[in-house]
């Protein structure tokens, strides 16, 4: 293996850490708008930063880790289930974004936000066997919005700091 | 960011004034009754002028007073739901994840579509 592939494997894993310990810190912020989903999203900033710096592979190995940690950690199989249909959806979209190299990251993480809440929203649907928790869709897109910025400045400056 | 970026976070943020719109709309107006759902299947419908406290199996327990109703208790961690009323006459509804609850505001006179159940 050549030496930047040892960093991979070390950024990576320092990555994961960081996503599943901001999915923790996250928990402690007391949701105060009371509607079920709407949370920071801490965890986009990992996950956004290996997407820019690497490929999305690596930021599926990393979603998906961080995914299993937070879930067997603090939560049950069905926040597990939430996670993965938002995570999965936002990451596919990110990814696809990036790829065009045309996109800013402020951007790409609203994507990454809006995208992650309308999955959160099927899966809802799905699982609660109605229709009717549609009616949190604009407080969802709203904030996905609002987090997807917040979580893109962060990242802009994370990515223009930590060089490696 | 540029301007088709912003096109683009402006036509979301239409998408959801829109949707929000038009579920006001539908979910306004003289709100009769809640109804209660578990588990995709209807637990019952309570009307809001009457003041109840209602046990929705052994996980949860909803209270109707003045006019709206609220969840008091919870069997879940997070009780989030306990968190989201109360509602009343201006519709709306308090979901609970965990135990799959919903409580929703109906209107007497018509059926709304958007209130039917997803099989």
């Amino acid at each position: 293996m050549r030496n930047d592939e040892y960093y991979k494997i070390a950024y990576m894993g320092l990555f994961t850490a960081l996503a599943s310990i901001l999915g923790y810190v996250e928990s402690l912020i007391p949701v105060f708008i009371g509607i079920p989903g709407v949370k920071l999203g801490l965890a986009n900033l990992a996950v956004l930063f290996i997407l820019i710096r690497y490929s999305w592979k690596e930021a599926a190995l990393v979603s998906m880790a961080r995914i299993l940690i937070i879930g067997a950690l603090f939560g049950s199989l069905f926040s597990i289930a939430y996670s993965t249909a938002g995570a999965a959806l936002s990451l596919a979209v990110m990814a696809l974004l990036a790829k065009k190299k045309d996109f800013s990251v402020i951007f790409i993480s609203i994507a990454g936000g809006v995208t992650h809440n309308i999955g959160q929203l099927i899966i809802a649907v799905w699982l609660m066997e109605s229709i009717s928790v549609v009616y949190y869709a604009p407080a969802l897109l709203v904030s996905g919005v609002v987090t997807g910025v917040l979580i893109g400045l962060l990242t802009t400056e994370l990515l223009k700091r930590i060089r490696f | 960011m540029k301007k088709k970026e912003l096109i683009l976070v402006a036509a979301i943020l239409a998408v959801a004034l829109a949707l929000w719109a038009g579920m006001t709309f539908l979910h306004g107006g003289e709100g009769g009754s809640i109804r209660i759902t578990v588990d995709g299947e209807e637990y019952g419908t309570w009307p809001l002028s009457k003041d109840e406290v209602i046990e929705i199996g052994d996980t949860n327990v909803c209270e109707i007073k003045d006019g709206e109703a609220n969840m008091i208790g919870a069997e879940c961690p997070d009780h989030l739901c306990m968190y989201q009323g109360p509602v009343g006459a201006s519709g709306g509804m308090i979901v609970c994840l965990p135990n799959r609850v919903i409580i929703e505001v109906v209107r007497e006179d018509k059926e709304v579509e958007i209130d039917g159940v997803a099989q």
